[in-house]
């Protein structure tokens, strides 16, 4: 399930409870640094599943203490891209392990126009089937 | 509203007076700087009271200025600040990031914004401690990023009043005109303490305490001599208070060492954690000036 019902995006964790409040983030960062992973706050405007990276928004920020610095951040992205997908990711980077542990959108456009489904007709009477998002037939910097 | 409330109490429970014990046992003298934390603290009890009782004062403005001569426990003092803003609620996290203006001005255009940020970002949730805090203003070039990384300064200070404490240090003379020329800056810290020099005596007790944090003592004759060795240390230039008397006491055990191994016979524990007499006489301070002739 890529979007809900009314075409919100549904990637990563929470995407099908309301929005999260900065609060609400701020307990999630938190528990990501109490478990010392580095947290980034990342933006695109491609709102395809397999669009897997995102744009990182500054720096990765590492040995951060509180959750403060890291929802300024936040705040700041959403500033700069009030109108793109932003998620917040945390990667825990213990030797064996070294792999993202949580991701969650915290902003997203105003309006989402949600996905198209693309049949391909292939050998004989077999059909191909993709996804394609309304958002992305306009330019990157445009879409939303 | 008449019920009474134990203000005595709450500042037992807040845990904030081991704080200033061991802020008393551990640093020698420095009455007015005790005196103004003691003061800090109450209104941040007296604060919390109020906030309880919704009335609302605001958040105060904890940002300090600490000045004085090297070595006269500035660093110490802000280490143990950060711990009790942390007692009393008032920084989240209750650990201090200390910095130089190596850690926040960067090196070419562009390069400052980030790099403070980035610290600023460290520190929330705790205090800031920049150290010779006035190198971040050269007057001499008007292209320097310095004055970049202030304005960034100023404004997370007066924005995230709640989010972090900045603390700035340096000598009297030049933090003075530091401030004189960031008028900004002057005006949003609330409390400028100022750290006097140690007495002798005060330094004497102070090299005690760290011997008897190394696990030595000085024999009653060497304390005698280390008085001597500390008045005419003073008059040295280079003189840094305390951190002086603890180079001092590093180069004494060197030389008790030295003399052990020279000794012939076994040694005995007591031996071991003593420092004598002809451990001090030998350094430089004493060779300059014959301690007998040159006392006043």
């Amino acid at each position: 399930m890529i979007t809900t019902s009314n075409q919100r995006l549904t990637q990563g964790q929470f995407s099908f409870l309301p929005e999260l409040t900065d609060a609400q983030i701020t307990r999630q960062i938190e528990y990501a640094l109490k478990n010392s992973w580095a947290v980034g706050v990342e933006y695109t405007d491609d709102p395809h599943p397999r669009n897997t990276y995102w744009e990182m928004y500054g720096n990765p920020m590492f040995d951060l203490k509180d959750p403060a610095g890291i929802l300024l951040e936040i705040n700041n992205c959403r500033k700069t891209f009030p109108n793109h997908y932003i998620r917040v990711t945390a990667f825990d980077a213990t030797r064996g392990v070294e792999s993202p542990t949580m991701s969650y959108i915290v902003n997203r456009p105003k309006s989402e126009p949600g996905f198209a489904l693309i049949r391909q007709e292939v050998d004989g009477r077999n059909i191909r089937y993709t996804i394609h998002s309304y958002a992305t037939d306009k330019p990157e910097g445009e879409r939303y | 509203m008449t019920e009474t409330i134990d203000l005595k109490a709450l500042w037992q429970e807040s845990g904030v007076q081991s704080v200033l014990d061991s802020l008393d046992a551990e640093l020698v003298g420095l009455k007015p700087v005790k005196q103004r934390i003691r003061e800090i603290a109450s209104l941040l009890v007296v604060d919390r009271v109020r906030r309880d009782l919704q009335l609302e004062a605001g958040s105060p403005s904890l940002h300090m200025s600490f000045t004085g001569n090297p070595g006269t426990g500035k660093t110490t003092v802000a280490m143990r600040m950060a711990e009790l803003l942390h007692k009393l609620g008032y920084s989240r996290k209750g650990h201090l990031v200390a910095v130089t203006r190596d850690d926040l001005v960067g090196q070419y255009i562009g390069h400052t914004a980030p790099k403070t940020k980035e610290v600023l970002k460290k520190a929330m949730g705790g205090v800031l401690f920049i150290d010779e805090a006035y190198y971040l203003y050269k007057p001499e070039n008007e292209r320097d990023y310095g004055q970049e990384a202030i304005e960034i300064l100023l404004q997370v200070m007066e924005n995230q009043r709640d989010d972090l404490v900045v603390i700035l240090a340096g000598y009297k003379d030049r933090m003075d005109t530091f401030f004189k020329s960031n008028p900004g800056m002057s005006s949003r810290i609330a409390h400028h303490i100022d750290f006097p020099d140690y007495k002798d005596e005060e330094l004497v007790q102070i090299g005690q305490l760290i011997l008897k944090g190394w696990n030595y003592k000085l024999s009653p004759k060497a304390t005698q001599v280390f008085e001597q060795y500390i008045h005419l240390r003073r008059s040295q230039p280079h003189f840094a208070n305390a951190r002086s008397v603890r180079n001092a006491l590093d180069r004494a055990r060197l030389r008790q060492a030295h003399r052990l191994l020279e000794t012939d016979g076994g040694i005995d524990k007591d031996a071991l954690q003593t420092i004598e007499p002809s451990d001090i006489l030998q350094s430089r301070v004493m060779a300059n000036g014959d301690p007998v002739t040159s006392a006043p």
